[in-house]
């Protein structure tokens, strides 16, 4: 599955589309179980191949099933793909409307350059060959949310063509074999957004806005299934699914219903199919969003070939602003993820698993590697502290990063506390607590009010140990008796005496040696 | 007639002989005079007053915005224009106000011309007659002009004046009729294959057709975007180059204008001899039913040339007889596509039927079309079913490519510009007009014209002499791309050769005369 791919979606009007040839997607067993790891789940049954169908009859009935995925994601820009006006995030409806956008007879569409670029970019990110020349294509369709009566797309000769994209699932009971695994990826193609139809059914009526569909994401699934060594099934397109939870779990039953009609003698209808949510089912779009037009796609007469040059052919004297340059995008390409991971694991030990949190989250790594820089604290407990504190704090509260009350700095800050051995673990979540308050208390102003330094005199440490095991005879005496555990009780009771700036090491130590003298 | 031309005009503006306001009201008034020509679907004449007013401040200021400061222009109703109905002689955008100017429109006002209004064509400019808007047909003013009136009276056959009046041509027809009954000094048409040059020919004016790319599409509602250019309807070779100055040049909102510099303005030198010159004479343009009077002037013409030193060189455009067939396929296509958007929703005609969106759509457009629309929608879908489309569309647009490479090789051969009729005939009769229907009037009538738009070619028609029923016969002038102003400068050449004799109005205008007084503005010095 194409998962990780999904992660450049940016926010904003256009899409780019990508179409995704997953290949043979083998599976065995019927899908059933949780969703949320459900594309882990996946992949992780892969090496696996065929699937059995639950009773197999005439000995081994295997089946293989083939997913390909249209993935249609926003581009991040300032304005449309083929108008001035803008993008913005849940703008009131039709207020980002121009003149082209709305379809007025004479007017024509220009194109964004930042959609190519971003276009571009996604390109090369995905190992696809850019092509140098590519070409518009009007797609015809009847639908009141596209006032044009067809979409501007690529269809014959798109932007980026034959890329791949590796990425690793996690499998093995402990879910810490990691398997690198690659999809092929057909084409991206530049594309209008249509607009979004808002059906009043209580008045029968159909209201659109055209500032263009909301969510950044949707994916249409094209899913067959045949037995292994024969032609390709007839398959079957499961249309607009928004999440990844959805899109897994509309391709497993697919796959399962396909089987099952077919190990029953019907036939599979080449169709569009939706996916309910609730129920977890697909069914034929009898509609008319379904059906499919009849026309063919005709060439965009108002965009001339969409030329991109590379240094070579970058003509002598031409004005940057009328060109794209495919090597100067190649300069200003991110770190890709998959480099950013391995530079994690080699760079500070960190398990694999956990260098793919660190990336899936939005902003995680920045504030760790601002964490990183500014504390004398190890890497690993950097890496813990972010990703089971931090990160479980945000995730109880359902907040980003970027929204989050702890800044890098002062999470450096504690951890240096830490490792300077100022204050005990347990302090160091006290700490943690109140600067999750938001009070704009550094953490040694906290550490320095509420007298959280770790108990070095160890005098007073035995002494403190001396008043607990007088005033607990109890204890002691279970202890003598036999009872070696009790001395937890103790252990307990001396650190919240120190109100836990004590070393819980040191005082089990004091207070064994009292014990056994 | 030559007191009428924009440029003359335009002198006698800027040296105050007449003003812009003055000017403004006799095209006006000359308006009101002709309304029964039907040339015009809206008169804007507030909208023209208070430009006319602005543009007499301006001179009176010493801040003219150029030649076309103060000059009345019309056009054409199928050019987006704002806040001024826009329908393109069709019920679905009857009501339709747009809310932007077409970039040509914008670029008239900003040099000061005064928009008189909107004029007739065929229902969005599909016809070669401009007899099939929804406003009813254009009335060609050389059927009340004193030349055929005179002709008229010798030939006893004539019929009942009133009925036998002539087609314009079209589908610009409006724009040719307005600009040949001197209620405006320029129009823009359009021409997507032969709209402009067609209707010019018809009604003695020049038609020019600029190469695709010149001249921004922005705010023309198109027929087939490939082929489409806004065409310049004028009196004169000298006024086509006015006009064209001012709207040549790229647009950021029309992606195909190119960018490559074009001389500027486009002031046509007064070519001294010809004897440098090759004229192309197309072997295949003499077709059967060009009628004898055109053809003979075609070679008189070419005569005309070689008398003066010109070389003149048979060429052949084999693939010129695929033409029509090729352009049904294209044009039909592009139409059933650029169609799709009037569906009633967001602006023009709404039917009455809510039962669901697609009846309400197929009762709209069945409402807001006509049967020419209509017919162009059904073939073209037919073209670009997925089972159709390689053996029509992609096939067609093979043969466009071998049509355009024609051109080319003609051009390889040393030729500077072709030489061809514009028309089969002159002007008809509206009566004799309809007896073919829509359809077969235009696959005859762009004979000539309609491989130039399919290679995006510049193309002039220039008025030449009377035809023996005292009507105007045009011939076209075909250069190479991006080389209009050496196409015009050539027909510049020839158009004063032959002193086309202009119309002979009189009865008509005579109460406007003031605008028409030759000896006033004659007296009107000329800088060249």
């Amino acid at each position: 599955m194409a998962a990780p791919m999904l992660r450049w979606v940016g926010r904003g009007r256009r899409w780019t589309f990508a179409r995704v040839d997953g290949g043979s997607c083998h599976r065995r067993g019927a899908p059933t179980g949780s969703t949320s790891n459900r594309i882990r789940g996946q992949s992780s049954v892969a090496q696996q191949p065929l699937y059995t169908t639950q009773k197999p009859r005439k000995g081994e009935h295997k089946w293989a099933a083939v997913v390909g995925l249209e993935i249609h994601a926003q581009i991040s820009s300032n304005s449309k793909l083929f108008s001035g006006s803008q993008v913005r995030f849940s703008a009131p409806p039709n207020s980002l409307v121009s003149f082209f956008d709305a379809s007025l007879p004479g007017t024509l569409p220009v194109l964004n350059r930042r959609c190519v670029e971003a276009a571009v970019m996604t390109g090369l990110a995905l190992n696809c060959h850019i092509n140098k020349k590519s070409l518009f294509d009007r797609k015809h369709y009847f639908y009141a949310d596209l006032p044009a009566g067809y979409q501007i797309t690529q269809r014959r000769l798109p932007i980026a063509v034959n890329g791949s994209l590796t990425y690793s699932v996690c499998a093995g009971k402990k879910q810490s074999q990691v398997i690198p695994k690659t999809v092929r990826i057909k084409q991206i193609q530049l594309e209008q957004d249509s607009g979004k139809s808002l059906h009043d059914d209580l008045r029968s009526q159909t209201l659109i806005d055209l500032n263009r569909a909301e969510g950044q994401l949707r994916v249409d699934a094209n899913i067959s299934v045949h037995h292994p060594g024969e032609p390709l099934g007839v398959r079957t397109e499961v249309k607009n699914l928004n999440s990844i939870r959805f899109l897994a779990k509309a391709i497993d039953y697919e796959i399962q219903r396909q089987i099952d009609e077919l190990e029953n003698g019907g036939e599979i209808l080449n169709e569009t199919r939706s996916f309910h949510h609730q129920l977890g089912y697909t069914m034929s779009m009898r509609d008319k969003e379904g059906k499919q037009d009849y026309r063919w796609f005709m060439p965009e007469p108002n965009l001339p070939p969409l030329v991109l040059y590379d240094a070579t052919s970058l003509p002598a004297g031409a004005d940057p602003q009328q060109v794209i340059n495919i090597d100067q995008i190649r300069e200003t390409l991110p770190e890709l993820p998959s480099v950013t991971r391995e530079r994690l694991v080699q760079q500070y030990g960190m398990l694999l698993e956990h260098s793919f949190t660190l990336l899936n989250e939005v902003g995680l790594l920045e504030f760790f590697q601002n964490v990183i820089k500014e504390t004398r604290a190890e890497p690993k407990k950097v890496t813990s502290w972010v990703l089971n504190t931090f990160l479980g704090y945000l995730k109880q509260q359902n907040l980003a990063v970027s929204e989050s009350p702890v800044t890098p700095s002062a999470l450096a800050e504690l951890l240096d506390l830490l490792d300077s051995r100022t204050i005990s673990s347990a302090a160091a979540k006290q700490v943690f607590e109140e600067l999750w308050k938001r009070e704009g208390k550094t953490p040694g102003q906290i550490v320095s009010e509420k007298q959280l330094e770790l108990m070095e005199d160890r005098g007073a440490l035995e002494q403190l140990c001396h008043s607990v095991m007088e005033a607990h005879p109890q204890v002691v005496m279970d202890l003598k008796e036999g009872h070696p555990r009790a001395i937890n009780k103790l252990i307990g009771l001396v650190r919240k005496a120190t109100q836990s700036r004590a070393d819980p090491a040191m005082i089990k130590e004091i207070l064994e040696k009292k014990l056994s003298s | 007639q030559s007191g009428s031309s924009l440029r003359i005009v335009s002198a006698a503006l800027k040296q105050g002989q007449i003003t812009p306001t003055e000017l403004c009201q006799k095209c006006l008034s000359l308006i009101k005079k002709t309304k029964f020509l039907n040339a015009y679907i809206t008169v804007s004449e507030e909208v023209a007053l208070k430009q006319a007013e602005e543009s007499e401040k301006r001179y009176k200021n010493g801040q003219s915005l150029g030649d076309l400061d103060g000059i009345p222009v019309a056009v054409k109703d199928n050019f987006s224009t704002s806040g001024i109905e826009t329908t393109c002689a069709s019920n679905m955008l009857k009501g339709y106000i747009p809310p932007y100017n077409a970039t040509v429109v914008q670029k008239l006002l900003d040099q000061g011309a005064l928009l008189m209004g909107k004029t007739n064509l065929d229902e969005f400019a599909m016809g070669s007659g401009s007899t099939d808007g929804v406003f009813g047909p254009v009335k060609n003013p050389w059927s009340y002009s004193k030349q055929y009136r005179e002709k008229r009276k010798q030939n006893p056959h004539s019929k009942n004046e009133d009925s036998d009046w002539l087609i314009t041509g079209g589908s610009s027809g409006g724009s040719a009729a307005a600009v040949s009954a001197f209620t405006c000094y320029a129009a823009l048409g359009s021409d997507t294959g032969g709209s402009t040059r067609n209707p010019a020919a018809h009604c003695g004016l020049v038609g020019f057709k600029p190469s695709y790319g010149l001249v921004s599409r922005h705010g023309l509602i198109p027929l087939v975007n490939s082929m489409d250019v806004p065409g310049i309807l004028t009196r004169c070779v000298d006024d086509a180059a006015i006009v064209l100055g001012a709207l040549a040049g790229p647009d950021p909102k029309d992606s195909t204008t190119v960018h490559d510099p074009i001389n500027k303005p486009f002031m046509l030198p007064s070519l001294a001899d010809v004897s440098k010159l090759c004229i192309g004479i197309p072997k295949e343009y003499l077709v059967p039913e060009l009628s004898s009077e055109v053809q003979s002037l075609w070679s008189k013409a070419a005569d005309l040339f070689e008398s003066e030193g010109a070389k003149v060189l048979e060429v052949s455009l084999p693939h010129t007889s695929y033409s029509i067939v090729c352009y049904h396929v294209l044009c039909t296509s592009e139409v059933a596509s650029n169609m799709a958007r009037f569906d009633g929703l967001q602006y023009g005609h709404r039917c009455d039927i809510d039962v669901s969106t697609e009846a309400m759509y197929a009762a709209t457009r069945r409402e807001g079309f006509n049967d020419v629309v209509r017919g162009r929608i059904l073939s073209g879908n037919f073209f670009l079913l997925k089972e159709n489309y390689e053996n029509y569309f992609v096939k067609a647009q093979k043969v466009r490519r071998l049509i355009a490479n024609d051109f080319v090789n003609a051009f390889n051969s040393g030729v500077d510009v072709l030489l061809t009729p514009t028309t089969l005939s002159e002007a008809v009769p509206y009566l004799e007009f309809i007896k073919e229907d829509n359809r077969t009037r235009s696959a005859q009538d762009d004979i000539f014209t309609q491989a130039v738009n399919m290679a995006g070619l510049p193309a002039v028609s220039i008025p030449v002499a009377l035809s023996n029923q005292g009507l105007p016969i045009g011939l076209q002038f075909i250069g190479r791309a991006f080389c209009d102003q050496q196409l015009l400068t050539v027909a510049k050449w020839f158009e004063k050769q032959v002193q086309f004799p202009g119309i002979q109005l009189q009865e008509l205008t005579d109460d406007c005369s003031a605008v028409l007084e030759n000896e006033k503005l004659a007296s009107v010095s000329l800088k060249q």
